[in-house]
């Protein structure tokens, strides 16, 4: 299966099959999660109806982590088994996973804004999302700064294992820089379990975040592939070996 | 092991008779930290209370303007293409050639920070400390440097790339250094548990980068 997907042709016939059930599921989430999250749960009884934003805050932050995950994963595959859509599918990641980590900073300093009166707190997850947005951000550079695709997919793999390590640990170096800094007066989480009218919405709404990166990723390389074919044909016709 | 201290040697050697190394980079340390107080105001207990920080985020940039100093000269005449057909295996040349640079700009980085302390009001208790822990710093950066160096090679004005790839990176050394110091000026937290842990950071770092660093050299040898 794993070395069957290796022909980009095959890859592009499934995807081409799946992508528009996938972005119809995608739709079908959305909507559910949404409403049920932005109409039907309860209000929270401390932070009212802004605690609703939690519902496109939390999933976002939690994709952008996964998304990193999912890229350090095709760079250790794309350097061991030079699997020729690993390096792909991490180029095709890295956007979709800044976009989540943009998405999670600007719902969250939306959010921060009446609970803590003011827009940028330096809380330890906000922080530690800011970094790892700045991650994606060079990631994204070296994979436009290196103009072959095969070495900027091996350089970028590189990037991106490194970067893989070091985001515990940069996590950890923020939440303990934080609680040197703050007095503990905005620790949040910790209480009551999340009652279930609040965390099936949430799940179904992590649910649909998932579906919609599916949808994407498949999108996003599809184009990807059909790119390297066009600058392939390119180059091919300036050698003037390509005639068709 | 002859030819490690061999490249070792050499670079050291290049750095001090070419100029532009470690003395560049000290004067830049000096330029950034002389020009904070004007920004921020000549304020004596203010310039002490944030010594610290200003001094790290300093020695950061410092460290991070000579980063293309470790390969890029030899890159572009061909040495390292003969360093990585050589005997001695790539990566270990990576190490000495890291070495090397920490030896040329970051020791004198660290010796420089005192001084520039001075200038910015740092408390006397807190210079032994603030050395102490660049000193157990500083490798880290130079480490993680590297491979930035490294990825950046065969790209065109790699500079800004460089401080994009590195600058998050480098969080870490900067929470725990200034942390360290923090807490000998203010406490609460013994100073020896931040630098613990910066040890630590600065130990993983030499294990991981000199492999990463010697894969991206290789890739852009090709």
């Amino acid at each position: 299966m794993f070395d069957y997907y290796a022909n980009p042709a095959r890859f592009m016939k499934l995807s081409g099959v799946l992508l528009p059930w996938v972005s119809g599921l995608t739709v079908i989430l959305f909507a559910v999660g949404l409403y049920w999250g932005l109409f039907i749960a309860p209000a929270d009884y401390q932070q009212g109806e802004t605690v609703r934003i939690m519902f496109i805050h939390v999933p976002a932050a939690w994709m952008a982590t996964f998304v990193y995950g999912y890229i350090a994963f095709a760079s250790a595959v794309s350097l061991i088994f030079k699997h020729p859509l690993a390096d792909v599918a991490a180029k095709s990641a890295a956007p979709i996973g800044a976009a989540f980590a943009f998405l999670a900073l600007m719902t969250g300093m939306i959010w921060g804004k009446p609970m803590w009166g003011a827009w940028w707190v330096w809380d330890a997850r906000l922080t530690s999302v800011l970094v790892l947005f700045l991650l994606y951000m060079g990631y994204m550079a070296l994979w436009q700064m290196i103009e072959e695709p095969i070495q900027a997919g091996r350089a970028a793999a590189i990037l991106g294992l490194v970067g893989a390590i070091n985001i515990p640990i940069i996590k950890f170096s923020v939440d303990w820089w934080n609680t040197l800094h703050q007095p503990a007066s905005i620790v949040k989480g910790g209480g009551p379990a999340i009652h279930s009218s609040i965390l099936v919405p949430l799940l179904i709404m992590i649910g649909a975040y998932m579906v919609l990166f599916t949808a994407l990723i498949l999108a996003a390389m599809r184009a990807e592939i059909l790119r390297r074919r066009v600058r392939n044909m390119r180059l091919a016709q300036a050698e003037g070996g390509y005639h068709g | 092991m002859n030819s490690f201290w061999a490249i070792l040697r050499r670079d050291i050697r290049l750095a001090m008779r070419q100029g532009g190394g470690g003395g560049m980079a000290v004067g830049f340390f000096l330029i950034v930290v002389s020009i904070l107080p004007l920004g921020v105001g000549p304020d004596l207990n203010l310039l002490a209370r944030i010594a610290p920080g200003l001094l790290w985020v300093a020695l950061l940039l410092s460290v991070l303007l000579s980063l293309d100093r470790i390969f890029h000269a030899d890159y572009e005449d061909g040495t390292l293409d003969l360093l990585a057909t050589g005997p001695l295996s790539l990566t270990l040349v990576v190490i000495a050639k890291m070495l090397a640079h920490w030896i040329t700009t970051g020791l004198p980085l660290v010796i420089a920070a005192p001084v520039l302390g001075v200038l910015l009001n740092l408390d006397t208790q807190a210079f032994l400390p603030l050395m102490l822990t660049m000193l157990a710093g500083t490798p880290a950066l130079n480490f993680l440097g590297a491979i930035g160096a490294a990825l950046t090679l065969g790209v065109r004005r790699g500079g800004l790339l460089i401080s994009l790839l590195v600058l998050p990176l480098y969080v870490p050394v900067l929470i725990f250094g200034v942390g360290a110091v923090n807490a000998v000026l203010v406490g609460p937290s013994p100073f020896g548990s931040p630098f613990m842990i910066l040890l630590a950071i600065t130990l993983v770092s030499a294990v991981i980068s000199p492999i990463a660093a010697a894969a991206a050299i290789r890739l852009n040898l090709d």
